[in-house]
């Protein structure tokens, strides 16, 4: 990744000057000026909501700025055209891959590069040169291939060769590596960095402080709409960079030693169906006690929506069995899980974590709306209800308009509060939080996290699914991955390291007797 | 037994077919294509509807009959530019659009008839497309009075086939449409524009469907009369979906439905009156439903079928 010194300072390949976005009443770019060097990997990083999104929309063309203008490579970039972009030798390779699943990988890549109207195709053509920027720049994909057969680390082979295919010089990363587990987050370093000795350019946005670390010679760090700080990725440290991140220093909340207690739930051989296909949860085998927490890890979609399912009374057991606090459970449902102790927090707050179209405080005792504290003979008790949601927004510190408000109207940090409000004021014996600080801000994460703690002191049972090594390895008592559906043994946290659970979420466990006789040590 | 197997081979039944088919074959295709670039056309019966009386019309007024199939093309075309405008740059429900075009077209179809022809009470006749044997093919046993000895329209209707589906997997705009159907999000960040590529492919389908039903009035038969289509348009959605959205596959499942429905025809005369007749009526239905059962559960259907897109939006 080294580029030998030139003499006299790189070129500048692109350059942003005074760019200012607004939202409404959302300040999401005010006044940004970038420049990006000819071989360089430029970072950008930034919480959720800093606006590195939206600039590098507005840098694309999908979204015009209020103010300010575009420079790539000296001349000036029409604003709001996604063909100009293309056209200056901008790629762009979204977070949401722009690929279409029924389509091959040949049609995926030639779109919109030959004459729409030309009555035939040059597929032999693009094909040959398809091959050769693969096997230049070691992105090994078969064109033939529908891209929905792709696993997302090709997927994104592939939508890193559209932009070469277009002959991109300046290659835009939105969020690159949120998918990828930690071996091929290196696998694409190696590629920038392949790219960049060969004089391409690339802007890569990220909120994970390791990988600006590892894969930039810049960094620019954004806040609230505002570029905060430029750095060379030499002369900072990981420290400074999150304190420019988030404003303030950082202290992530830790867990206490604590003694495990008596086993609150227990699976065994647990498999769930998936529509079509293996299994969405395959023989899994796991046991979760009071005081501790345990940490499943793992790239989405990898059966983690199917056990947060099981656990949640959503999804049946094809085989196997559910033991919870002493019961087998035999046909779960969700009202009984929550009637003996199970809180939920899904993993989608809009989508099954809450009704955003209804107010607040029926959001608050949907889960128990027919206990005689909320309803008699049939009729619902609005005062009691009212009393509930008034004293879990105070003490949950909801910010909103209120009970009666409705649900949508709260930023998803507030959202997430009153789903804990909801489940942890019940005192749970057991948790089953799914990816519960996606999205948030740092303060609404530290808040979550504390709260999870809060309850494992408490006496609780914590499953904590999360796609954040960094929170998985904050929290955890055990952790354990999933990959294609089955659970790894767990490792005790001391024992878990970023290497040992990128072998794992690799799929590199059956093989691995140290790791199975650590789990086996943990379950007896 | 007998009987039925004597019927199956015969060049009369499979000539029968081949009529029966025409219609489903391009009214599939308009269809097919609407819905590759994420359109559904439930505007189909009404579009085909309009596409039968405009062309049979034309020709009643004096014009030559492929001026007559030219005139139902634009008709549907026009027909179908109003579904485009209303479910594409609008964004509306496709299928109450849909509908509205299907109940506008048949009305206007029958308001448009009445006004011309206030008095006619038997449907007056044209001079429909003769059959057209292709010498030499002709004379092959079954297959040549059968295959080839349609009328020209037929074989239009046939070369479509192969030519939408050269369209579709072998041309730049071909692979635009399908993108915009699965994906129309990547289509637009390649510079594509979605409104264009849909909108054309629905007025392009429209303008097939209108020839699908132009087929019965200026090919099958030779007159047009009220409740002509008979729900061959809704046939034409599900023949879809039992194609998989693959011109070819369209073409097999238009056959095999009016071979069914052939095959009905002539056990009616077999059985005679001891089944009622409706039975036989429901036949190629029932099997239909069948055929779609097997064949389309796992159907790979388009993304982005059905799913407005709106700039911007994610």
């Amino acid at each position: 990744m080294t580029v030998s010194a030139p003499l006299r300072e790189p070129e500048v390949v692109l350059r942003l000057a005074g760019i200012t976005k607004r939202f409404g009443p959302l300040l999401a770019n005010d006044g940004i000026s970038l420049e990006l060097r000819r071989g360089e990997v430029l970072a950008l990083l930034g919480e959720n909501g800093a606006g590195k999104t939206t600039l590098m929309n507005i840098l694309f063309g999908h979204y015009v700025a209020d103010a300010g203008h575009v420079e790539a490579f000296g001349r000036p970039l029409p604003p709001g055209s996604p063909r100009a972009a293309l056209d200056a030798g901008i790629g762009m390779v979204h977070q949401h891959f722009t690929l279409a699943e029924n389509l091959t990988v040949l049609d995926n890549v030639i779109l919109g590069t030959e004459p729409l109207w030309r009555p035939w195709s040059d597929r032999a053509g693009g094909r040959r040169r398809l091959l050769d920027l693969a096997s230049r720049f070691g992105l090994a994909v078969d064109p033939d291939r529908p891209v929905g057969s792709l696993s997302v680390g090709e997927r994104q082979r592939v939508e890193i060769l559209k932009a070469l295919y277009r002959n991109a010089r300046i290659l835009i990363l939105d969020e690159p590596t949120a998918v990828l587990t930690p071996q091929e987050s290196l696998g694409l370093f190696a590629t920038l960095g392949r790219l960049t000795a060969d004089g391409l350019s690339v802007v890569f946005i990220s909120h994970k402080l390791h990988e600006v670390l590892a894969g930039s010679q810049e960094v620019a760090v954004l806040r609230g709409g505002r570029l905060v700080a430029r750095r060379r990725t030499t002369e900072t440290t990981r420290a400074e960079l999150a304190e420019l991140m988030v404003g303030r220093p950082v202290t992530a909340p830790r867990a206490l030693p604590l003694a495990p207690g008596e086993p609150v739930l227990a699976l065994a051989g647990a498999t769930v169906a998936a529509p079509a296909g293996p299994p969405a949860l395959d023989a899994v085998d796991l046991t979760v006690r009071r005081h501790e927490i345990l940490g499943i890890a793992g790239v989405s979609g990898n059966g983690q929506t199917a056990l947060a399912d099981l656990l949640s009374g959503v999804a049946e057991l094809a085989a196997g069995r559910m033991v919870l606090l002493g019961s087998e459970i035999v046909a779960p449902s969700a009202r009984e899980l929550v009637r003996r102790g199970v809180a939920r927090i899904p993993e989608d707050r809009h989508a099954t974590g809450l009704v955003p179209g209804m107010a607040v405080w029926e959001n608050l005792i949907a889960e128990r709306y027919r206990e005689p504290r909320f309803s008699r003979w049939g009729f619902q008790r609005r005062g009691g209800a009212m009393a509930h949601a008034r004293a879990l927004i105070a003490r949950y510190d909801v910010r909103g308009p209120g009970p009666a408000a409705m649900t949508r109207l709260l930023s998803g940090g507030n959202m997430q509060k009153l789903i804990l409000g909801r489940t942890l004021s019940e005192r749970p014996s057991l948790i089953v939080a799914s990816q519960p600080t996606r999205g948030l801000d740092i303060g609404a994460v530290t808040y979550v996290q504390e709260q999870l703690l809060e309850a494992r002191a408490a006496g609780a049972a914590v499953v904590l699914i999360s796609e954040d090594l960094d929170e998985i390895l904050a929290l955890s008592d055990h952790v354990a991955v999933m990959v294609r559906g089955r659970l790894s043994p767990p490792l005790p946290r001391a024992e878990a390291t970023i290497q040992r659970l990128g072998l794992l979420m690799a799929g590199h466990w059956e093989e691995h007797g140290a790791i199975a006789q650590a789990g086996a040590a943990h379950a007896s | 037994m007998a009987e039925i197997l004597e019927l199956v081979l015969s060049a009369a039944f499979w000539t029968a077919v081949l009529r029966i088919a025409m219609p489903y074959v391009l009214g599939t295709l308009g269809e097919l294509l609407c819905e590759r670039a994420g359109v559904l056309n439930l505007g189909i019966e009404g579009i085909m509807t309009l596409g039968a009386m405009a062309g049979w019309m034309a020709v009643y007024q004096g014009a030559d009959l492929w001026t007559g199939v030219a005139v139902a093309a634009l008709a549907g075309a026009a027909l179908g530019l109003l579904h485009a405008v209303l479910t594409v740059p609008l964004g509306l429900s496709q299928h109450v659009a849909g509908i509205g075009v299907t109940l506008l077209g048949t009305s206007l179809t029958y308001f448009t008839y009445r006004m011309v022809l206030p008095q006619a009470t038997t449907p007056p006749t044209i001079e429909p497309f003769r059959p057209w044997p292709i010498p030499g093919l002709s004379e092959i046993p079954v297959l040549g009075p059968s295959l080839f000895s349609q009328t020209p329209l037929a074989y239009a209707a046939l070369g479509l086939v192969a030519l939408v589906a050269y369209v579709l997997y072998r041309t730049p705009v071909g692979l635009g449409l399908r993108m915009v159907g699965e994906n129309p999000a990547a289509a637009e960040a390649q510079g594509l524009s979605v409104t264009g590529l849909r909108m054309g492919a629905v007025c392009a389908g429209s303008a097939l469907m209108a020839v699908g039903g132009a087929f019965l009035t200026l090919s099958a038969f030779n007159a047009f009369f009220f409740n002509m289509l008979n729900g061959r348009g809704w046939i034409c959605i599900a023949l879809v979906v039992f194609a998989s959205w693959r011109p070819g596959k369209a073409l097999l499942g238009a056959l095999l439905f009016a071979g069914f429905d052939a095959l009905q025809l002539r056990l009616q005369q077999i059985v005679g009156p001891a089944l009622p007749y409706q039975v036989f009526l429901m036949m190629p239905y029932l099997l239909s439903i069948l055929a779609l059962v097997v064949m389309a559960r796992r159907a790979a259907y388009p993304k982005a079928l059905m799913v407005p897109y709106r700039k911007g939006e994610r």
